[in-house]
């Protein structure tokens, strides 16, 4: 019998917001041990949380950049449950109006090769949903000691349908949302820092049914190659207990990225009840239309948008968008240069970028933020090419010298003395010598081996030191060679 | 004369500080002697502060010296309930729980009262986390009534009520969830006023039910409840319950607001269980009103026999929530001998709470577990939609609403304490108003032929308290009920 697998995933998403979500103290990683608490974060008696409306921003634009639909009026309610993590054994969250709801996440499958595009799929959600995030416990031989730093931070949890049908899928949607939560600005989903967790429920079936087999959670997926290894492991051991006659059971499973393999955390669920009810401390939101408008027009291009763009506006092979895209600082850095540089020379510029200041930004182990190479920089380089004031071999030497010292291309060219200055006769007297000088490769070219020419280019660009512009040098010597005698 | 100052009202001391016949370190003064004298018979207080006290009121002598007294409220002794946070002062809660808590942090109310210059002073003691009926609950002591000490104060906020008539504060704060201000006015010849559920900010009070507590005034006269109010009320950013609203002056809105007015009487409050002393005052009061040209007309709020049922629901279930962070994790009583973390909130909250509390914790734990939630809570929500209905209904024919604010005047200790059920009857008058989110205040309405006091509640409409004092106001000016004083 052939089985495929149906993956649902519960991602959290940290929101960036400068303070938590229900008190005015601050949210960060990093800092000392419970020193971003107040009495609100600590539960002190009497303390009451207060919304933070830059949290509800967030979770809007999340859920517009996701084409959710947004809830008219949300509201809040208490998970009640003990843990040491949870300062009021209550996690204020939102159970049967959350404010986001359904939505879908677009993903790109690979492709049948690494410069062609792969399928396009949307992955459909379930909701979107605002909570708390709670602290962080530490275990020693005798004693546990918390952490309330993180307690209050807004976290998202983004459900969706159990709609996944692969590791490769649930990888593709992970990276889709990240870059889309950074591209909008809502999370740096860090997931070393925890801005970003995943688990996973998966389960198989038999092809063609449509019933959900007995579902196992993956919990502590903590990279996103993690995630898609952990869920390919999951799914190739229910295979194999199925083929063994063997039973799934429900249960949580703790993956181990490094060993590659997993341990039951416990079985089946622990009745939990949660008495959910309203929180009587937090009065519902109502978003309204204007709200809405003014999210929106903050909401970037979604990536995959930008990239069908680049490759239509600008005629961008797919490889190069998909080196600009995922980075929206890089893709916006791209534009800045076209704008100024003019369409025509888009692809020009993008080369640029993706072969040169890439490899000088990695080998300089410097962010884009930090490039004394500027748009402008580079559209002025990209144009002194095209003019034929310099050859690309110059080119290259011009954007080191700018890369590394910020001078802009032109005044590099001047100050060096690069610009292709060279005298028609002299060229001409220089093609002749190498036309003379070169019996062999003549012979070839006259034969009709067109390719012999390039033998005949070196000596001329060599005697020029560099600066004849190559095309002129390559008709020169067709002129030439066509009345050799 | 020291004791004469502390029973005189805020009003008389206010002009006294201004005229500079008596200072704020005199009167705080008497009221620290007066507790020295009284308060091991009356246990109104958990803890005091005569030291701090008094340097808050040499701060206000200091600025009043200056011409830069804050208005009526500055130098005069003030107490808060025993749940009310106050930076650098126990908050117990009366419970074993909080024994050795101090907040870190001001109420709102606090800050509010810090910032009219009163002088905070003495932490009332109540029913433990404002759960009972009789201020038995607490876990440190039981406060006795002044008017006869076999007898409870009412509850919960029971010190607060005996702390005004005992002379022990000019005036003190209470909070109010099912009654808990108005029942133990009554029962000790103040006036309690429990406001508009959002006129009052509940940041700092530690809370019983969310959806139901307020925090209102103990004082003398009504006058001073307004005094009180106008200090208290108003938006707070860091209650999100909190009422966007700007705050009269209720004090001048006494004799602005003028009647006559129409006054409703509930049907449903005049039957069985009223104790006939109780019924002849507020028969008199009626006649009061009816006499100063009130219209009275009868009203019916048809589903008060839900209220109780209702009010235990709701009540117990926010109850369990919120007290879920007394956990022995942080700042709460921990048990000396637990052996994993399960263990310790079990041991911990066993040996923390009291029996009343538990009970209530027990209860709205299980109305909120699933497959009981719709039976229960959610039934309980729609009714109490009905309940506040009822009393819309009724404000489109009256003004206010007048009943009697207990059934009975005080209790013995100990009488009720073995029935939960007879004690929350206590309350049965008074719950609506917290179901319903309506101001309601009790006023002295005369004594029982044992000496024991009567109280009179009247209900007003969402955010009047404006009227509600003026209506209040009237029978209060036109009685001395409120200067009788307790033979101590």
């Amino acid at each position: 019998m052939n089985y495929e697998a149906v993956i649902g995933l519960e991602v959290h998403v940290q929101a960036k917001s400068a303070s938590k979500i229900f008190t005015r103290v601050g949210q960060g990683y990093g800092h000392d041990e419970n020193t971003l608490t107040d009495p609100v974060v600590l539960a002190l008696p009497g303390t009451l949380p207060v919304m933070n409306k830059a949290a509800l921003d967030a979770i809007i634009k999340a859920g517009l950049m996701l084409h959710c639909e947004i809830a008219e009026v949300c509201k809040w309610d208490r998970k009640n449950y003990f843990y040491p993590d949870s300062p009021k054994n209550y996690q204020i969250t939102q159970y049967d109006q959350p404010i986001c709801i359904g939505g879908y996440v677009e993903i790109e499958l690979p492709g049948p090769s690494r410069n062609v595009m792969g399928e396009h799929k949307k992955i459909p959600l379930t909701r979107i949903h605002l909570e708390e995030d709670v602290g962080k416990l530490t275990h020693f031989a005798h004693d546990s000691l918390v952490d309330y730093n993180r307690a209050g931070t807004p976290l998202m949890e983004i459900v969706t349908d159990p709609a996944l049908a692969s590791a490769e899928e649930a990888y593709a949607f992970l990276t889709t949302l990240r870059t889309t939560m950074i591209y909008a600005g809502i999370s740096d989903c860090d997931m070393e820092k925890g801005q970003l967790r995943c688990d996973a429920n998966i389960s198989i079936r038999p092809v063609g049914t449509t019933e959900l087999g007995t579902k196992v959670e993956l919990k502590n997926l903590n990279s996103i190659s993690y995630v898609r290894d952990g869920i390919a492991h999951e799914i190739k051991r229910q295979l194999a207990l199925k083929k063994t006659g063997g039973e799934i059971v429900q249960e949580t499973r703790d993956y181990d990225g490094i060993a590659g393999t997993s341990q039951s955390l416990r079985s089946k669920e622990e009745a939990h009840d949660y008495r959910y009810f309203p929180d009587p401390d937090l009065m519902p939101v109502r978003v309204d239309e204007a709200w809405k408008a003014r999210i929106a027009a903050e909401c970037p291009e979604r990536p995959f948008e930008k990239q069908q763009r680049f490759m239509t506006d600008y005629d961008l092979p797919y490889t190069i968008t998909s080196v600009l895209i995922p980075d929206r600082e890089l893709s916006d850095w791209f534009e800045a240069a076209v704008t100024i540089a003019g369409r025509a020379k888009a692809q020009a510029v993008g080369n640029w970028i993706a072969n040169d200041l890439l490899r000088e930004l990695s080998a300089a182990k410097i962010g884009l933020a930090e490039s004394k190479v500027t748009p402008p920089h580079l559209a002025e380089l990209v144009g002194l090419i095209d003019v034929g004031t310099i050859s690309n071999q110059i080119a290259r030497e011009v954007f080191n010298e700018t890369f590394a010292s910020g001078e802009a291309p032109a005044a590099v060219v001047d100050r060096k003395g690069l610009k292709d200055d060279t005298d028609a006769d002299e060229l001409e007297q220089w093609c002749r010598d190498a036309i003379a000088g070169n019996d062999k490769a003549r012979e070839q070219f006259l034969g009709g081996k067109d390719g012999a020419i390039n033998a005949m280019k070196g000596p001329v660009m060599k005697a020029s030191r560099g600066k004849a512009n190559p095309k002129l040098v390559d008709e020169t010597l067709r002129r030439l060679l066509a009345n050799w005698s | 004369m020291s004791t004469e100052l502390t029973f005189q009202t805020i009003a008389q001391l206010a002009d006294a500080l201004a005229a500079g016949t008596v200072s704020s370190v005199e009167l705080t003064q008497a009221a620290i002697d007066r507790a020295t004298a009284v308060d091991d018979r009356v246990k109104a207080f958990n803890s005091v502060n005569p030291e701090d006290a008094l340097a808050q009121a040499a701060a206000s002598d200091a600025r009043r010296s200056v011409g830069q007294a804050r208005g009526p409220l500055d130098g005069i002794p003030v107490s808060l309930k025993d749940v009310i946070a106050v930076r650098d002062q126990p908050l117990t809660a009366s419970s074993k729980m909080l024994e050795n808590f101090v907040s870190p942090y001001d109420a709102t109310v606090t800050e509010k009262l810090k910032a009219a210059g009163a002088v905070l002073w003495g932490r009332a003691n109540l029913d433990e986390f404002a759960m009972g009926s009789s201020t038995e609950n607490s876990a440190f002591q039981t406060t006795c009534n002044p008017y006869d000490l076999d007898r409870v104060p009412g509850g919960s906020s029971g010190g607060s009520a005996a702390a005004v008539a005992a002379g022990e504060a000019v005036a003190t704060l209470g909070s109010d969830t099912g009654g808990s201000i108005r029942q133990p006015a009554a029962f000790c010849n103040v006036v309690g006023l429990k406001p508009t559920y959002g006129l009052v900010s509940r940041y700092g009070l530690a809370a019983f039910a969310s959806s139901l507590d307020q925090i209102g005034p103990f004082t003398r006269t009504v006058e001073d409840a307004a005094i009180m109010l106008g200090a208290i009320a108003g938006h707070d950013p860091r209650d999100s319950t909190s009422f966007k609203t700007d705050v009269p002056d209720y004090r001048a809105a006494l004799s602005e607001k003028k009647g006559p007015w129409k006054l409703g009487i509930p049907k449903e409050y005049f039957g069985e269980g009223l104790d006939p002393e109780v019924g002849a005052a507020i028969e008199k009061a009626i006649a009061f009103y009816r006499e100063q040209g009130c219209e009275i007309k009868e009203v019916s709020l048809p589903h008060t026999p839900y209220c109780l049922s209702t009010y235990y629901i709701i009540a117990t279930a926010e109850a369990s929530s919120n007290l879920a962070r007394y956990d022995g994790i942080r700042y709460t009583h921990r048990s000396a001998d637990a052996q994993d973390v399960v263990d310790l909130y079990f041991k911990s909250r066993a040996e923390g709470f009291g029996p009343e509390v538990k009970r209530r914790i027990i209860l709205g734990t299980y109305v909120l577990s699933s497959g009981y939630y719709d039976a229960y809570y959610l039934r309980a929500q729609k009714v109490r939609t009905l309940i506040r209905q009822d009393f819309l209904n009724a404000y489109e024919q009256v003004d206010a609403i007048l009943t009697p604010t207990t059934p009975t005047p005080a209790f013995k200790a100990g009488e009720k304490a073995a029935d939960p059920l007879a004690m929350y009857l206590s309350d049965i008058y008074t719950i609506g108003v917290n179901l319903a989110g309506l101001p309601g205040i009790s006023i002295p309405a005369g004594f029982t032929s044992a000496g024991l006091p009567i109280g009179l509640q009247l209900i007003g409409q969402p955010y009047a308290e404006a009227d509600l004092l003026a209506i209040a106001h009237a029978y209060d000016t036109a009685h001395d009920w409120h200067s009788q004083r307790p033979e101590l």
